[in-house]
């Protein structure tokens, strides 16, 4: 009795180490680039790190103060807004357009895979090459959109130089960009779908409009929860498109979380990190917010 | 028995792993103790990547070490690049032995602790002009001396303003300046252009106006530094500048100003040989009551970064004494476009070159961006300058309450 227990015993312990090994891999990846960062840029944020810190290391423990600082400074709240609004209109735009174009490629016609892969390039387009582009679309005087405007008889608008259009003008060039991404995997999505579904929903009688809206919308709600997701993630980090063409300008109209923390760390002559950390936390707790939502909705789409 | 065959396993790679790695330093140790008859190995960082190691710049450098009697290795950093590459390599205790830098980032490096003053490095500064020298002063030491300068000055269309009747010896100061384009405009063509980008560059472009009201970088609110903002601001809402402006670079200011519609544009030295091939001319910026404005200097400084051992220093004394001898530093500055800093050497330059005279007379009223003891104050001031800047021109802000919020958010 007691010998079998003990050899069970060992086995189960010889099982324990080989797991740890398999994962030991994966464990230390994580430590290396995702934990010691972030706790590295905790502790950016926790001190007061000056040009000198970096020569001779001293950086004085200042607790909250950073933020304390940021949340009273100027910028907070239009940056706030704007994160807000960039990501909200960003999304909804993209995943509805996404949408849209999915089903429309859905039925196959001539010609629809071609269009489908030209529908990809403001994706694969390198984010710098854009923004350029879209800045000397957009120029107040120079530029091709507002040529066109004038012709129209609309006249001349200020894109990127007034502050009441640089968030639309930024918002235009991030929707534009993001919706080949909501196109691909909403497509993948609907593939997806059985035809037999659409089928029945044809016999009991529903038009088009009622089957999409009651049968293939929620069918599609895993891979739209998804879709959403990343979506968010990705756009609360977008910094290229804003920072080439408005650089947060001007006076913070367009200025949203990620690129208040880039200016504050490389903006100017003196770099300051400390508070840089600390609205680059801020983001990530947003990010992380959303990603526990996403769980939770994952969870009940489950018992579902 | 499989855990002891496991250990043994795990066991073996640790041990070959470690031999080799002790092997491996083992070998590289050794090669350091090289013998005394061997010259120094010195190394000389620059923001210049554009000239390569057959290019003129690269010659005097290796001319003067081997005067020096040491070998020297250069790199050419983008200039952006530099100030972190400088602070990372500070903070290894890895710096270059001479480092070539932006001269506003001079105070940062030096308030780093990461260069020698004059005290220390032994080098002697010469006759360098003051004005010039500014940016490398901080609390009366001398952390580098300047390779050059250039600055900004008014280039202009001679055809635009023929076609629209304006003399431009009539344009003296601000209001003549202002008439002027109200006359170009009115022919149909379009007044000034400049950068008010929201970027360092938008401050230097602002500084010559906000310099010659009379204004000071340590008080942003007085009223002649809401004159010069309203200037700016009246210039674009009448239509003299375009909108345009505030998200120019000095590069796209001067495409705009290449297309042959404007009849001025606000650049710098660096673009004279290009103005010549069009045909455009350049006056010095006007002040608000006459006379030139100080313009905000540019150019680089040659420093010299603390190292482990103090007697290397000797030798970058005598390389960096060396690249501003009067005969290197007009051929210098020559290649590089920049006016000499010191006046024997613009003499020279003169002499060699008479078109040279209206950018030696802006150099010699141009003041140094940090210089006056601001120091590291300047990034900030300059952060809230172009901000207040691009609140007053694009209409968020009047340029009183602009400038007053830049003031508050200096202190």
């Amino acid at each position: 009795m007691t010998a079998s227990f003990t050899t069970s015993r060992r086995s189960s312990r010889r099982g324990g180490w080989t797991a740890w090994a398999f994962i030991a891999p994966v464990v230390i990846y994580l430590l290396v680039f995702y934990a010691y960062p972030l706790g590295r840029n905790i502790e950016l944020s926790l001190r007061d790190y000056t040009v000198r810190s970096f020569i001779d290391g001293t950086a004085p423990f200042v607790g909250l103060e950073n933020y304390i600082k940021v949340f009273a400074s100027a910028t907070f709240a239009p940056a706030l807004l704007n994160t807000a609004l960039f990501v909200g209109v960003s999304i909804l735009f993209q995943f509805s357009i996404g949408l849209a174009l999915a089903v429309f490629f859905i039925k196959n016609f001539p010609l629809g895979s071609t269009l489908r892969a030209l529908f990809l390039v403001p994706w694969l387009l390198p984010l710098l090459v854009s923004g350029s582009v879209w800045s000397w679309m957009l120029n107040s005087d120079s530029g091709v959109v507002n040529s066109f405007l004038e012709a129209v008889g609309i006249g001349q608008i200020n894109w990127l130089t007034s502050p009441h259009w640089a968030l639309v003008a930024v918002l235009i060039a991030n929707i534009w960009i993001g919706i080949p991404f909501n196109l691909v995997i909403l497509y993948s999505g609907l593939q997806g779908i059985p035809s037999e579904v659409h089928e029945a929903a044809s016999i009991d009688g529903a038009n088009g409009w009622q089957t999409f809206w009651r049968v293939t919308f929620p069918l599609l709600r895993p891979v739209s929860a998804i879709t959403i997701l990343l979506g968010l993630v990705y756009t609360l980090k977008v910094f290229d498109i804003i920072w080439i063409m408005t650089k947060g300008g001007p006076a913070d109209s367009s200025t949203t979380f990620a690129i208040w923390s880039y200016r504050l760390g490389f903006g100017s002559l003196l770099p300051d990190f400390s508070p840089a950390a600390a609205v680059g936390n801020l983001l990530i707790l947003v990010a992380l917010v959303f990603g526990l939502i996403y769980i939770r909705t994952q969870r009940r789409l489950d018992v579902n | 028995m499989e855990i002891n065959r496991k250990f043994k396993a795990v066991g073996a790679v640790v041990l070959a792993v470690g031999m080799s790695v002790a092997a491996l330093t083992g070998c590289s140790s050794s090669t350091s103790s090289n013998g005394s008859h061997v010259k120094a190995s010195y190394t000389f960082w620059d923001p210049y990547p554009q000239y390569d190691a057959s290019s003129a710049w690269a010659k005097v450098i290796n001319s003067c070490a081997a005067d020096a009697g040491v070998t020297i290795k250069r790199t050419g950093y983008d200039t952006s690049d530099l100030t972190n590459k400088a602070l990372l390599a500070g903070q290894q205790k890895n710096s270059p032995d001479i480092l070539l830098v932006d001269n506003p980032v001079v105070s940062t490096l030096a308030e780093a602790g990461i260069l020698t003053t004059t005290a220390e490095n032994k080098l002697v500064v010469g006759d360098v002009a003051k004005n010039i020298l500014g940016a490398g002063v901080i609390d009366g030491k001398t952390y580098g001396v300047p390779i050059g300068a250039n600055t900004l000055a008014l280039y202009y269309n001679p055809k635009v303003l023929a076609a629209a009747g304006v003399d431009i010896a009539s344009v003296k100061d601000w209001a003549s300046l202002t008439d002027a384009l109200a006359q170009v405009t009115a022919a149909g063509k379009k007044g000034i252009t400049f950068s008010g980008i929201g970027t360092e560059e938008g401050s230097f472009q602002f500084l010559p106006w906000y310099w010659g009201s009379g204004a000071d970088l340590t008080k942003l609110d007085s009223d002649k530094a809401v004159s010069a903002l309203t200037l700016w601001k009246n210039w674009v809402d009448k239509g003299y500048a375009p909108n345009s402006v505030l998200n120019n670079t000095q590069t796209t200011s001067w495409q705009e100003f290449q297309t042959g519609d404007f009849a001025f544009a606000e650049n710098g030295t660096w673009q004279k040989a290009d103005a010549a091939k069009m045909g455009d001319q350049v006056i010095p910026l006007p002040a608000a009551t006459g006379g030139a404005a100080p313009a905000p200097t540019g150019g680089e400084f040659l420093t010299i970064p603390v190292q482990k051992d103090a007697a290397r220093y000797a030798a970058s004394a005598k390389i960096v004494a060396c690249m501003t001898s009067t005969k290197n530093v007009v051929n210098t500055d020559n290649t590089l476009n920049y006016i000499a800093a010191s006046k024997d050497a613009q003499k020279d330059q003169l002499a060699g070159d008479a078109t040279l005279k209206p950018w030696i007379d802006a150099v010699q009223v141009a003041q140094a961006r940090t210089g006056n003891n601001l120091g590291t104050k300047y990034p900030k001031i300059s952060e809230q300058l172009w901000t207040a800047v691009q609140k007053a021109l694009s209409g968020s802000a009047s340029p009183s309450d602009a400038l007053k919020a830049a003031q508050a958010a200096v202190k």
